[in-house]
């Protein structure tokens, strides 16, 4: 894991000393709302519904004990003794006070973070694949090249002021788990002929109120000439992107209203000016971040333990048939942790869960953690053998929910229970539809679905690209449900089609269910996934199952 | 002829707290939707907030919202006054936790 340099331990200093003083200045009076606004969102802090709110960035989702055991800190003795892991791999606290937040913030930097960049037109936290560095399918660890942008995006003075804001995502893998194709940039590493790592680039991806899946500009782009590459295009972007309709300033409109044609061309254009003058001092840094990144020292071992367990503890095998994942080394294993207790609120873990989360990564996973854009905690080294001991810890924790991937395990936005900008409720239309399919304990027969649920449409809940998407609305007064099918967040990236009028809050969950009970007819069988009978059928079935009423007035 | 005028709350949050405060009748401010003054006429309504603007040091982004005369005082219309005047759905947190009415 990264550890901060001199320079980056002084700039966060002087940051946090800095928005200290410009919060006393606000509270003795001498700045105004419209004097402080910017400077607080610089530093990550919102006005939402019902408090501030404090958006943390967790540089492409990764953590050790240290700094999780620090989250849970902050949770408890600044907020209300919890913390949101986000669709964009942060952590939000939803209550803290004004006064509090310089001190939270020095707490951050105690173990070497921050909340700069978490808001503003700037380049955002730069996300990654949360197998990062352990999946089985990963040509190399991207986390890098990650911290490379992140170290170059900071404070960088020719992108503080973008059209709009500007979202990174890198997954070293060719299977895509960092929805790259729905980001402003998109990096995924492929390799050339010669067997050499590099990137596919993809540009103008985004959800929002214009759905938009990226595209490639760049089919290989060696290593070496990311950083110049990323900033062409970034520096193309400042000056064509359009700032004169906040909701066609994404980079996403510029490719669209221009033509990726013409993008690629002023980007290679731009890249032409700015390589020569990257004199190497870039891939010096790279090299020396990437010493940082080392594989953990992969213990050898018997993996008796975990196979017994299996054969004898009908709950473990159920948690690791959906909670585990191939590592690249066989005799381990990707845990993930799920924060999607059916009932609960997606994505929120207690200080106590966060402890235990922290002793657990300490403990069996070479001390590292890792946030996904799904809202979970990933375990991403364990040893096969440790697996029985780590099961048992997190059940007792209420951490062992045996749902990855599956339908409770749902992707919520927090909506208009804390969001501002919501325009309906995401949270508790995530926990009834949980709540009702683990009821029915159906889930593990249904197979894998995901459903993606926003509180409004600029989409943090990535509803575009679940495979059922719910998209919370205010229609005269009324919170009213549409639903989305057919999306997909993978290398096969595709937006959801609008299935037809919307449900009000209490009927929302009946029609997933009549959805559900028309996909386990409509499938060939219990293999084929509700994606995949989708594709295979269309949405025509689908929107009967949906609206059977409409189906039967045009059959009469 | 004038449209008819919806009686309207002026609310904000408070500056330190963030918390929901609504504007009473005898300029002090509430965390009480059903204490906030409930305007009925449009010439008062922008009198009431700009009295809440100019108050820059305590309160932030103050706006006039919908409401309706209740049997205990002002209920909200929309629902996202609701949420704001009671708390979030998924904890006891925010107002339904029992915050007591503090002046500020």
């Amino acid at each position: 894991m990264y550890r901060y340099d001199d320079f980056d331990a002084a700039f966060i200093r002087a940051r946090n000393a800095q928005f200290r003083a410009q919060v006393e200045r606000r509270i003795d009076g001498s700045l105004t709302e419209d004097e402080f606004k910017p400077l607080r969102l610089m530093n990550g802090l919102y006005l939402q519904l019902h408090a501030y709110m404090l958006r943390v960035a967790i540089p492409y989702g990764t953590l050790n004990g240290a700094r999780m055991r620090q989250l849970a800190y902050i949770a408890e003795r600044w907020d209300k003794g919890y913390g949101h892991f986000t669709t964009r791999q942060n952590i939000q606290f939803n209550w803290p006070k004004l006064r509090d937040v310089p001190d939270m913030l020095d707490a951050l930097a105690e173990v070497e973070m921050h909340a700069i960049q978490t808001s503003g037109n700037t380049i955002r936290n730069v996300t990654a694949d949360h197998f990062a560095g352990a999946a089985a399918d990963e040509i190399e660890d991207p986390r890098p090249v990650a911290e490379l942008l992140r170290q170059w995006s900071t404070d960088h003075p020719e992108f503080q002021f973008l059209p709009r804001k500007f979202k990174i995502a890198v997954t070293g893998s060719p299977n895509d788990r960092a929805v790259t194709k729905a980001h402003d940039i998109g990096l995924r590493m492929v390799r050339d002929a010669a067997g050499a790592p590099g990137f596919e680039v993809i540009v103008g991806g985004g959800l929002g109120r214009t759905p938009m899946i990226g595209k490639v500009i760049r089919d290989f782009l060696p290593k070496a000439d990311l950083l110049p590459y990323v900033e062409a295009i970034v520096s193309v972007y400042n000056l064509l992107g359009r700032r004169d309709n906040k909701y066609k300033a994404r980079i996403k409109i510029t490719v669209h209203e221009h033509g990726a044609e013409k993008i690629r061309a002023l980007v290679e254009e731009r890249f032409a000016q700015l390589r020569p003058q990257f004199s190497g001092v870039d891939q010096a840094r790279l090299a020396g971040i990437e010493a940082h990144f080392a594989p953990p020292d992969f213990v050898s071992g018997p993996t008796d333990a975990y196979a017994t367990e299996r054969d004898t503890n009908p709950a473990f095998r159920s948690w690791s048939d959906t909670n585990l994942a191939p590592h690249r080394n066989p005799d381990y294993a990707i845990a993930t942790i799920s924060l999607k207790a059916h009932g609960g609120t997606p994505g929120d873990a207690t200080a106590e869960q966060m402890r235990v989360m922290a002793d657990l990564a300490e403990r069996y996973a070479h001390d590292e953690l890792r946030i996904s854009h799904e809202q979970n905690v990933v375990l991403p080294h364990v040893h096969k053998s440790d697996l029985p001991a780590v099961y048992a810890a997190l059940a007792k924790a209420g951490l062992a929910t045996a749902n990855i991937g599956l339908i409770s395990d749902i992707i919520a936005c927090p909506g208009m229970d804390y969001c501002a900008l919501a325009t309906a409720r995401s949270i508790p239309v995530a926990q009834e539809i949980a709540t009702r399919f683990g009821e029915l304990r159906t889930e593990h027969d249904i197979g894998p679905l995901k459903i993606k649920i926003s509180g409004c449409i600029n989409a943090c809940g990535h509803h575009h690209v679940g495979h059922i998407g719910i998209l919370g609305l205010d229609r005269a007064g009324v919170e009213n449900y549409q639903i989305t099918l057919g999306g997909d967040g993978t290398e096969t990236a595709a937006i959801g089609e609008r299935a037809g009028p919307g449900f009000a809050y209490d009927e929302i969950t009946p029609a997933i269910e009549r959805l559900i009970t028309g996909y386990l007819d409509l499938r060939s069988g219990p293999e084929e996934t509700f994606i995949e009978t989708y594709r295979r059928l269309g949405a025509a079935p689908f929107k009967a199952a949906l609206y059977p009423e409409s189906t039967r007035r045009n059959a009469a | 002829m004038s449209r008819q005028f919806t009686p309207k709350v002026v609310t904000a949050n408070a500056l330190i707290e963030g918390d929901v405060i609504y504007l009473t009748a005898d300029d002090r401010w509430t965390r009480h939707h059903h204490e906030a003054e409930l305007i009925e006429d449009h010439a008062h309504a922008q009198l009431r907030l700009l009295f809440a603007e100019r108050q820059k040091s305590t309160v932030v982004g103050a706006y006039l919202a919908d409401a309706r005369r209740g049997r205990d005082g002002p209920e909200p219309v929309h629902f996202r006054e609701t949420f704001r005047a009671v708390g979030p759905s998924n904890y006891p947190h925010g107002k339904q936790a029992g915050l007591i009415d503090v002046q500020i």
